[in-house]
This record gives structure tokens, sequence and C-alpha cells, in this order.
């Protein structure tokens, strides 16, 4: 991807350069000259730790895994195969592989949920902020911005803290006298949904706030006038004017919930797995580097599409917009 | 255009003698307590982590006292120590890397006619932002084997390129904001009184973009410090930074020490973050 764009520029610096010298063209290839030479350097950088390496784990996901880790150079599509199937060693006979099937279920399952829940959540109080006074409203702001750029480690623990069976939730409980055993969040599936919930609740606020802000208010004031409910000027005026919103921020949710590591690595105490961790388990104990590489693959494979149904979205609602 | 934008409050006439409050547009019933609701479950998990912190016994849910102990065992404690300035190093270094390029780029990149390529530049600075924290990890833990069994370096470089390039993307956005805010007028006026190039980045655009440098840069530097997953795979042994060197703490058993080095990585967040809202606060003149 990366270095096709980068032949690209050049081209497209070549057909810029002046063919017949005019002082308007001499300028706009200097222009344009000057613009590839300050972008080069951050190209660079991303290329050689960021998109590059993406093209190498591709190639290694066809690879014959090596007995200590790493690979031996045999192309092989065995990794591409084990990623949904499964061969009996006994008898040969292919079958689904169930362990795999369960986890990308549960990942799919759980980042949907995290990004309702978020919404659910997220929509009102994006709201709340967008409707306060101007002064105000940048303190809100900040206030849901803070989590947002404190570490994502730390608040898992805080949730772990919270949810444990001597935490604070158990000992209310207990105390009150609703159970006599503490209920067992940690480690459950809800824990990592809570957890997830919880960490990224700022990414779904931010985009709808960025679009309600933009609300123009006297639409709905001609929703009312119109002798429209609440419910009605809700759902017919705001949610399809806020819809950029609402699809950035669940796409900002969905694609890291989906990614998730170390939620589920702490939450989920070792046995609820999600992709992320399936995937860290082939590159430590499992010794399978090849599966982990086409299991990234597959990751990335559906967050592009998440992406592109975003994009497209995004540009749909931009036509009808200018329309 | 439209003029009554800013009208807080419209309020429609109501008969004095009914009870009954003011219609409000703007106002959606039960949206304000959602959003209080909200607000308390983003900080209450937070206030036991911090609390246990000054705990005086050894557990983290049992209150013993106040007491500064914790702390003291964190500063004490050799592997804590080293994480911390394995951190800061790495940190420091990534963040001026990526402040640098993210600079050069925004500067490349706004105040432009639009050129071919432009598009597909954004989309390549801002990957790290879209492609799963866990997926860049592994294609770095394969890229950075190959290089490591090649060459047999085994330090801090690896370490500080990743962060650099997951830093880009945060220290770009702040940095193009403010440039896109930015006009040519001085520029060009400079340009008029033959100041060079180079003077006029110098003494017109560096100083004028210094307030979105400076919060590229912060930011940059709070990402870095605070990444667990890739620092996780790209590391060697024995390189822990504060997070990694957390995340292995919490599968033992949990004393207040974490909560001690949690709540000082947080307060430096908090700090940094609150630097950065009241830079872009700032207007440009």
């Amino acid at each position: 991807m990366t270095g096709s764009n980068i032949t690209h520029n050049e081209r497209s610096q070549e057909v810029m350069s002046p063919n017949e010298p005019s002082v308007e063209s001499t300028a706009r290839g200097l222009e344009v000259r000057r613009n590839i030479l300050l972008t080069t350097p951050a190209l660079i950088v991303l290329f050689l730790a960021a998109s590059g390496p993406l093209f190498i784990m591709l190639f290694y996901s066809f690879l014959t895994p090596g007995n200590y880790g790493g690979v031996e150079w045999k192309s092989s599509l065995d990794a591409w195969f084990r990623v949904f199937l499964h061969r009996d060693i006994f008898d040969e006979t292919v079958m689904f592989a169930d362990a795999h099937i369960s986890i990308f279920w549960r990942s799919l399952k759980l980042s949907l949920l995290t990004t309702l829940f978020t919404f659910v959540l997220g929509f009102p109080t994006a709201y709340f902020i967008a409707t306060r006074p101007e002064r105000t409203r940048n303190v809100w702001l900040f206030l849901v911005t803070i989590p947002f750029w404190t570490n994502l480690l730390i608040r898992t623990f805080a949730i772990m803290e919270v949810i444990r069976n001597q935490g604070v939730i158990n000992t209310v409980l207990i105390s009150l006298g609703f159970t006599d055993q503490p209920v067992q969040m940690l480690y459950t599936d809800f824990a990592i949904l809570l957890g997830m919930a919880y960490v990224y609740m700022p990414l779904m606020i931010l985009p709808l706030y960025a679009s309600m802000e933009r609300l123009d208010f006297k639409l709905i004031e001609a929703g009312y006038d119109l002798y429209a409910t609440r419910l009605r000027v809700l759902w017919r005026i705001i949610v399809p004017l806020v819809k950029p919103g609402i699809i950035a921020g669940s796409v900002l949710v969905f694609i890291p919930s989906l990614g998730a590591y170390v939620t589920p690595r702490i939450l989920g105490g070792g046995k609820n797995l999600m992709l992320g961790n399936l995937i860290e388990l082939q590159f430590g104990q499992g010794r399978n580097w090849p599966l982990g590489a086409a299991l990234s693959v597959t990751l990335l494979a559906i967050v592009m599409i998440a992406l592109i149904i975003y994009v497209r979205t995004a540009q749909r609602s931009g036509n009808t917009r200018a329309n | 255009m439209c003029v009554r934008h800013n009208v807080p409050v419209i309020h429609v006439p109501t008969n004095p003698l009914s009870s009954h409050k003011p219609f409000v547009i703007r106002r959606i019933p039960g949206f304000a307590t959602v959003a209080v609701i909200c607000f308390a479950v983003l900080y209450i998990p937070l206030a036991p982590l911090v609390a246990y912190s000054f705990n005086a016994g050894t557990s983290i849910t049992l209150w013993e006292g106040f007491s500064l102990r914790w702390y003291e065992a964190a500063w004490r404690n050799d592997l804590v120590q080293e994480a911390a300035i394995r951190s800061v190093v790495i940190a420091v270094t990534a963040s001026v890397c990526a402040t640098t390029v993210a600079t050069m780029a925004a500067l490349g990149t706004t105040r432009t006619r639009p050129y071919r390529g432009q598009l597909a530049i954004y989309a390549i600075i801002n990957q790290p932002l879209m492609v799963p924290e866990i997926v860049t990890a592994v294609a770095l833990l394969i890229v950075f084997a190959i290089v490591k069994t090649a060459t047999d370096y085994h330090g801090l470089a690896y370490l500080i390129v990743a962060h650099t390039a997951f830093c880009v993307p945060f220290a770009y956005l702040p940095i193009r904001a403010r440039l896109e805010g930015m006009d040519l007028t001085l520029e060009t006026a400079a340009a008029d009184l033959y100041a060079t190039p180079w003077k006029i980045f110098h003494r017109v655009t560096l100083p004028l973009l210094l307030p979105g440098i400076l919060a590229g840069a912060m930011l940059a530097f709070v990402i870095s410090l605070d990444d667990v997953v890739i620092t996780e795979f790209v590391k060697s042994v024995g390189q822990d930074t504060l997070p990694t060197y957390m995340l292995g703490q919490l599968r033992r058993v949990v004393t207040p020490e974490i909560n001690a080095i949690s709540t000082v990585l947080l307060g430096i967040s908090v700090v940094l973050v609150t630097l950065v809202f009241l830079l872009s606060r700032e207007k440009v003149q």
C-alpha cells in the first residue's frame, strides 16, 4: 500500500513538474516538491514501523511454523486452513475449529454489545454536553477527554478492583444483605464487556458530541411547532442529523474492542479469550507464528470492512446533506 | 446566517398559574440524568484506586489508615525505578522524534493547494489510529525478530522506533489543527520584506505554531508513556516499562504499590492533558 503510494507521489510530481516552463507551473512544481520533502520523514517512520511490517506479517502467514517459535522458510497454507478449520490427527476428517469459532464469535458479540452499551449511555451524555451554555460546555467536554488520555491498563485495573469478589460492589451488596456470597463478576464475559464499555466510552461520546455541536435547533423547534412529540423529534430529526457522529462513534468503539488485548486478559482471567489473546497465544505458548499472523490478518480484514462501511455511509450522508 | 443559533433557551409562554416547567426546546427528559450517571461511572471507579494507594495496610480492599509507605516502597523498588527511567527515556525520545516529523508533515499537508496523493498521506499518517494495536504489535514482533537475529542488537531502539511511529498521528493532529487556523498573510508579508525562507519559518511560522507543537508533543509523550500492548510484544527480556511491569504484577498478589504507581501515572496524564487543553484554547494571535 505504502510503496505504491510513494511511487504514486513521485509520479504525480513528474506530472506536476513543468513541461513548458511558465512561472505559474514552476511555482506549483516547487510547492509540490516542498510538500513531498516535508512529508517524507513521517512516511518513512510509519512505513518502517506501521505499514511495512503488516506486509511481512501477511507473508509470514504463508510459512511453516518453526519448532521453537519463528518460522521455517517453507510455504504452506496450513495456517490459513487452521483459522477456522481443524483436521483430526487420526482419521484426517476436516471439521470446524470450534475453539477458534467460539473466540471469533465472543469477540464479535462483545464488541457489538460494547458499541451498543456505550451508545446508549454516550448519546444522552453527548447531547447533554452539546446543549450546555458555551462556557461550561468546554469543562464537560474536558471531563470526557481526561479518561480518554489516561492509561487503559490503569482504568482496567480500577474496574477489576471494583468488581472483584472483595471489591466495592460485592462489599456493598453483602453489607446491604442482598447476598451472603460474593457475586462472581470478575473473569466472566460480563466483566470484559463492562471493562471495554468503560475504557472506550470517550471514543463514543467525542464524535457524537462533534456532530451534535453543529445541530441546528431551529429544525427541532420547527418539529415541535408541527406538533411532533419529543420522541418523534428525537427519532425523526435529531438522530438523522447526527448520523455521521453515530457511525463514527460506533466504528471508533468497535475497532479497538474487536482487537482488545489488555482488558480481556485482565478481566477475562485467561479462560474467556478474545481474538487479541488468541493471537498472543500463537506467539507465546502456541509457537505457531504463521497461525498468529493469519489470525491477525483476519482481524485486520474485519476492521477494514468496518472502515469501508463507515466511509461509504459517511459519504452517502454527506451527499444527501449537500442535496 | 443563523443569528438565533446561540440563543440558549426558547420559552414557550406558559400559564403563570400552572406549575408546569417551561417547555425547553433543547431539553430531552432523562438525558441529563443519564449524562450525570455516565460521568459518575467514568470517575467513580478511579476513586478507590487512588484512595488505597495511601493505605497503611497491605490490602487493596481493607482501609487501615493513611500512609505514604507504598509510594516510598515503589520509589525504593529497583525494578520500578528502572522501568520508570526506561519509560521516560522512551517517551521523551519518541515524542521528540514524532513531533519533529509530524510538524514537517503538517507543514507539507496544510495551507497548500490539494495535490495528488494527499489523501493517501493522511491515510498513512493516521494508520496507527485505525489498525488494532495487537495487529501492529504482532507485525512488529515479527519484523524486529528478523532484525534482532540479523544484527544481534537488542537495545531500546526497537521500542523507540515503534513508539515514534504510533505517536506520529497524535502529534500531527493538534499541529495540523493549529496550522489550519493560521493564514499565510504574515509569511507573505515577511517574504515581501525579503526574509529568507528559513528566516520566515524561524521568526514567523514557528513562534505562531509553537502552542500546537507543544500540545502535540505532550500528547505523544502521554501516549508513549501509557502504551502497553506494543511495548509488551516488542521489548526484549528485561526491558520492562512501567505499564508492562504493572501488567506483569497484576497476575500476582496485588499490593497498594501498584495503586501508588497508577496514581502517579494518572497524575502525569491529567496534568499534561490539562496543559494541552489550555494551550489549544489559546487562539492564534
